[in-house]
């Protein structure tokens, strides 16, 4: 067992609304009771339906959402960070650690800034270079490292296709030289030629030089095909954790089976055998009792809708929280 | 054999701006037949969107469609030429007459400040002679059919009561409400879930078979295309480069464009295959490349690489339905 780098025990992130009329004040429960760890160096991989709080948990790991209850731990080499009580000097200390990838790489450059200047960002702010010569020596390394040459450095982002755009925002997360990094539905914009590309170059950053991955996605294909974990998320909860393997070859939880199955196949033959799920995921701001599954489960009865299923072991890394799974798997 | 539904042939289109007369769709051919669906797929910037467009002359004031240009809607034995209506009286007979569109943004699609009943009624009394009580009733069958529940609840509702799944579902009942002939559905599903997703594309061939609709289906996504169309059409930067049985392009691609589009796809089935990119990224409009279109990210071309940079491929015929755009399909050389 290697070690972990960051472990989420029973966290939960709360949103609270604003009243209407009297009575409590409602809340949304964007992620509840979530346990994770991520080793150190691996590709994680985090899937779910729109809703279902994979943004929120992964902001929440890099400080970025409020904890409302349990703890986020970073441990690495001699440093033990606790993400709730982070501040000051410390938490700056973390954001050169945990940097972030987003969605849309259209809207996550600024359009009044060189390529170099968006690399060169970071270094500045926090402080990491001291010379102007330091930082255009760094910049130039990392751009190498994401394929972007010295003539893309001195343009403006409008120059840039997705892929490329793509490519800077991963060089502008890796300048400060982070241990973590969460990518957040970081192919979802491109073309399915360009995501290619990406994905293969996010894959050499994390063998190369060891950074470990949270990959947020929604589209488990691409899940499978780069991570070494996979959780499944619905409703804030996470429903079930294996490695990748695993999780394809035994799936236990109804919610994963059903993911799998919409996944639109490439043979034109193999038609119309989508086990298919019915209705959408319910609100967080009132999640249903019992298994928060139960309102769509194909295979739910009596029990699923009173009591909390646990989050239990089936085997070896592999977790679930289904009453049922043994029935299934 | 009887005429094909529409008919497109030699559509080229191009676009004034301040750059220069930009080429977004060249020398563009395909039939659909009654009750068929074509898919459309190829990366973003292909032209995908305003080949479909110009079936409904839906393009901006700025388009200009070159001589040889045709569309032709074989409609109750009548022909109609697209291209030739100018009034919009004249446009009736196309859009939300016989042909209906879905577009990719639920959200965008729908006026959000008029309830989604009142949008659905005011298309049915602009195109058909029914009184307001009819339309409302048909717009609530219709929402009732695509599974919406409590439809005349929904029906007073606004887009933003909606979830994303449930305004692309509204939009499909809206669309098929006046019964098109051809509904065009512009990357419906893209925007969705997969598991919404899943729900729509069974929706939407449910439809087909009861209204014996034909379906333009434009995405990018070739698992999506495998699950419905019934004939392929593979465009890359204004061009079809093959068109094909759905069986003949997924399984026996002819084009190394459509080769690299399905290795660059993961597949679940096969965890070991590495994810091969198509190398580079597709050319500006602006700075079309010589000869054949694909030449500047070909990793196939080889020995030929200088014919391919300066001769345009001819459609070789392979058989009847499977056609290509590359001098290599010439050769016999066909995976």
């Amino acid at each position: 067992m290697s070690d972990v780098l960051i472990r989420a025990n029973n966290l939960s992130v709360h949103f609270p609304l604003s009243r209407v009329g009297f009575g409590e004040r409602p809340v949304v429960r964007a992620c509840e009771g979530i346990n994770i760890e991520i080793e150190k160096g691996s590709f994680f991989g985090l899937v779910g339906e729109s809703g279902s709080g994979k943004t929120t948990l992964g902001r929440a790991m890099l400080k970025a959402a409020p904890i409302s209850n349990g703890e986020v731990i970073y441990t690495d080499d001699d440093i033990t960070y606790d993400l709730g009580t982070l501040k000051g000097p410390e938490l700056k200390e973390y954001r050169k650690r945990a940097q972030l990838i987003f969605q849309d790489p259209y809207a996550a450059l600024s359009p009044r800034m060189t390529v170099r200047d968006i690399i060169a960002e970071p270094l500045e702010v926090m402080g990491l270079t001291s010379s102007r010569e330091e930082t255009d020596t760094r910049v130039r390394e990392i751009a190498d490292l994401c394929r972007l040459n010295l003539e893309h450095l001195r343009r403006f982002p409008h120059a840039f296709s997705g892929g490329q755009r793509q490519r800077i925002s991963i060089a502008r997360a890796l300048v400060s030289g982070p241990k973590f990094i969460v990518a957040d539905e970081s192919v979802a914009a491109l073309d399915v030629s360009i995501q290619a590309d990406v994905l293969n170059l996010l894959n050499k950053i994390q063998r190369d030089s060891g950074i470990t991955f949270l990959f947020i996605s929604h589209d488990l294909s691409v899940i499978a095909h780069t991570c070494d974990f996979v959780a499944v998320m619905y409703l804030g909860q996470i429903v079930e954790a294996a490695p990748t393997r695993k999780l394809f070859s035994e799936t236990s939880h109804p919610y994963t089976k059903a993911l799998l199955s919409a996944i639109p196949s490439l043979d034109p033959d193999v038609r119309g055998h989508a086990q298919r799920l019915e209705g959408e995921i319910p609100s967080p701001i009132n999640p249903p009792p019992g298994c928060r599954f139960n309102t769509r489960c194909p295979q739910a009865q009596e029990r699923c809708r009173s009591e909390v299923p646990e989050w239990r072991e089936m085997s070896s890394g592999h977790h679930v929280a289904c009453h049922f799974s043994e029935e299934l798997a | 054999m009887t005429a094909p539904l529409i008919s497109v042939k030699d559509l080229t289109l191009r676009f004034k701006t301040d750059e220069g007369l930009v080429t977004a769709v060249n020398t563009v051919s395909f039939d659909i037949a009654s009750g068929e669906v074509l898919g459309l797929v190829g990366e973003s910037g292909s032209g995908k969107s305003v080949t479909a467009k110009s079936l409904m002359m839906l393009n901006a004031d700025n388009s200009v469609y070159d001589e040889g240009s045709k569309i032709i809607l074989n409609i109750d034995d009548r022909e109609h030429d697209v291209l030739s209506l100018k009034r919009p009286a004249e446009q009736m007979i196309i859009r939300g007459g016989a042909i209906s569109m879905i577009f990719q943004e639920p959200m965008a699609s729908f006026a959000p400040a008029i309830t989604i009943g009142d949008q659905m009624v005011e298309q049915l009394m602009i195109h058909s002679t029914m009184t307001r009580a009819e339309a409302r009733e048909i717009s609530i069958e219709m929402l009732t059919r695509v599974g919406i529940p409590e439809p005349a609840q929904r029906f007073g509702q606004y887009a933003f009561e909606f979830s994303g799944g449930m305004r692309q579902r509204a939009m499909v009942a809206m669309a098929l409400s006046t019964k098109p002939r051809l509904l065009i559905a512009d990357e419906p599903t893209t925007a969705l879930d997969v598991t919404i997703q899943a729900q729509v594309i069974e929706l939407m061939k449910d439809l087909v078979k009861e209204f014996h609709m034909s379906i333009l289906f434009i995405t990018h996504d070739l698992g999506v295309i495998a699950q419905t169309a019934d004939r392929v059409a593979v465009m890359y930067l204004g061009n079809i480069v093959e068109t094909g049985t759905v069986r003949q392009v997924i399984n026996s691609p002819a084009h190394p464009y459509t080769r690299g589009l399905l290795n660059s796809l993961p597949k679940l089935d096969d965890l070991d295959s590495p994810l091969t990119p198509v190398p580079g990224d597709i050319p500006s409009p602006l700075d079309r490349p010589s000869g054949c279109i694909f030449h500047t990210r070909c990793v196939e071309s080889g020995d030929i690489a200088e014919k391919c940079r300066t001769e345009i491929p001819v459609d070789s015929i392979d058989n009847a339905s499977h056609q290509v755009a590359c001098h290599l399909a010439r050769q016999g050389d066909q995976a």
